[in-house]
């Protein structure tokens, strides 16, 4: 397993558990998706290694912590990730307002396609809650990147 | 030296082909319930991480226990052995009443009443989806649970078992979306369904006529009808009846009474008639009763 692989794969592992801590309930509403976030943000760095496969097998465990149908995040994640990793070299070069405005239409098509699935199948509540999520991880979007690449920067010149 | 351009063709295939995976999964796993394989290996994966979480709490009330003074703890006792009496008083009078009832249901040749049996879970403290009501507990199919298996609190009903894997399983509060309970007005025997809303603390009744005698405060049972609930568990209080003239049905209201925010403890319920084969080929049909009734 290569390093930077391994550190892909703890801090997805880290998003899974900011996933699930339990939080009060005015603020679980809020709560972003932070494996969202977390991949999007290595499918930008690292291409070679995450990608959309990675992106699938996170979302259908995000589907069984979620409770939800099996393929109902992961199916988002794999369209959102395949959108990041045609446009990565394009987003790493733009500024962090323009990345977080891009990931905002991302996470917000993400949790469209997971509304449209629960309307599908029946068990549709207030729609409009469902985007605060998105919102609230594009404002949250600066510090996961700089957070994310100063890690990346440090484990990888320790490496060396 | 690294690619300029990764392969691209063979991503976009791949995305295609995981989109047609997420697609068929999602059908499968909604319309058989063929999966169950699939999601417990993939909870084990995860039970590490849900123990980790737990732990704070877990470590609260270990140092809760830990530290409680001497003088708390005989209190503690002296409440409980006085409470322990008072219900051994009443349940000398049940005993008295239910084997009249026994001999009774004899005399009409009714079928016997069953006894339940029930398993004492802990809730884990993580979050599952917000958008529904969702709990994990700390029992799973190695402790023998199943599919839709009833879960009660020391106050009413809570909900069902969604999801069965070996260490853990998903609860459904009753007050989940997708969720509907068979019920029966205490007072009057009137039988309904109560539907959840999204919302932990209503439930709304459907298809009650206008004139039908149902005030609020009435207490809602389970009717046991659809076999998966047990009869006569308390379910919910009706809060609300409003009756609009010129519409069919009325819309009643119900607040849960079990404690869906506040317990830390459930009760799982078998019921002895059922074994769990019967269970199980019962499961489908049940499941698509309700969706069709959404």
């Amino acid at each position: 397993m290569r390093s930077d692989f391994r550190m892909g794969l703890i801090t997805i592992i880290a998003a899974f558990i900011l996933a699930m801590v339990p939080l009060p309930d005015w603020a679980e509403n809020l709560r972003p998706d932070w494996v969202a976030l977390v991949l999007i943000y290595w499918a930008m760095a690292l291409p070679s290694r995450i990608g959309v496969t990675s992106a699938w097998l996170a979302g259908l465990m995000l589907d069984v912590t979620h409770g939800a149908i099996l393929g109902q995040h992961a199916i988002g994640l794999v369209i959102i990730i395949y959108v990041v990793h045609l446009q990565h070299q394009r987003l790493r070069v733009a500024s962090l307002l323009q990345q977080a405005l891009f990931i905002l239409i991302l996470l917000l098509f993400k949790q469209l396609l997971v509304l449209w699935v629960d309307g599908i199948v029946g068990r549709s509540t207030d729609a409009w809650l469902y985007f605060i999520p998105g919102l609230v991880g594009a404002m949250l979007w600066p510090w996961v990147y700089i957070i994310l690449r100063d890690l990346r920067r440090q484990f990888i010149y320790r490496a060396m | 030296m690294k690619p300029l351009f990764l392969r691209g063709p063979s991503v976009t295939l791949r995305m295609i082909l995981l989109v047609v995976a997420s697609i068929v999964l999602m059908t499968v796993d909604h319309r058989w319930n063929h999966l169950q394989v699939v999601r417990n290996t993939l909870s084990h994966l995860l039970y590490p991480l849900q123990y980790t979480i737990d732990l704070p709490v877990r470590f609260y009330y270990w140092a809760d226990e830990i530290f409680t003074t001497h003088d708390n703890l005989i209190e503690e006792n002296r409440a409980l052995k006085a409470r322990q009496l008072e219900n051994r008083v009443q349940l000398q009078k049940l005993d008295i009443v239910e084997r009249e009832n026994e001999r009774l249901r004899l005399l009409l040749s009714a079928t016997p009443k069953t006894r339940e049996k029930v398993l004492i879970s802990e809730i884990i403290g993580v979050d599952v989806d917000p958008f529904r009501q969702l709990f994990i507990i700390n029992k799973g199919t190695s402790d023998g649970i199943y599919v839709g298996q009833p879960v009660i609190d020391a106050h009413g009903v809570i909900g069902q078992i969604l999801y069965a894997n070996a260490l853990t399983s998903t609860v459904m509060l009753l007050t989940d979306a997708s969720h509907a309970i068979p019920v029966q007005v205490d007072r009057t025997g009137l039988r309904s369904v109560a539907f959840g809303t999204g919302h932990n603390d209503q439930l709304d009744l459907k298809h009650i006529p206008q004139n039908t005698d149902i005030v609020v405060g009435d207490m809602l049972i389970t009717s046991g009808l659809g076999g998966r609930f047990p009869n006569n568990y308390p379910v919910a209080i009706v809060t609300a009846v409003e009756k609009v003239a010129g519409e069919t049905f009325a819309h009643v209201r119900a607040a849960p009474l079990a404690l869906l925010d506040q317990t830390r403890e459930v009760l799982v319920v078998w019921n002895d008639e059922q074994t769990q084969d019967e269970a199980q080929a019962e499961e489908s049909e049940s499941t698509e009763a309700v969706d069709d009734a959404q």
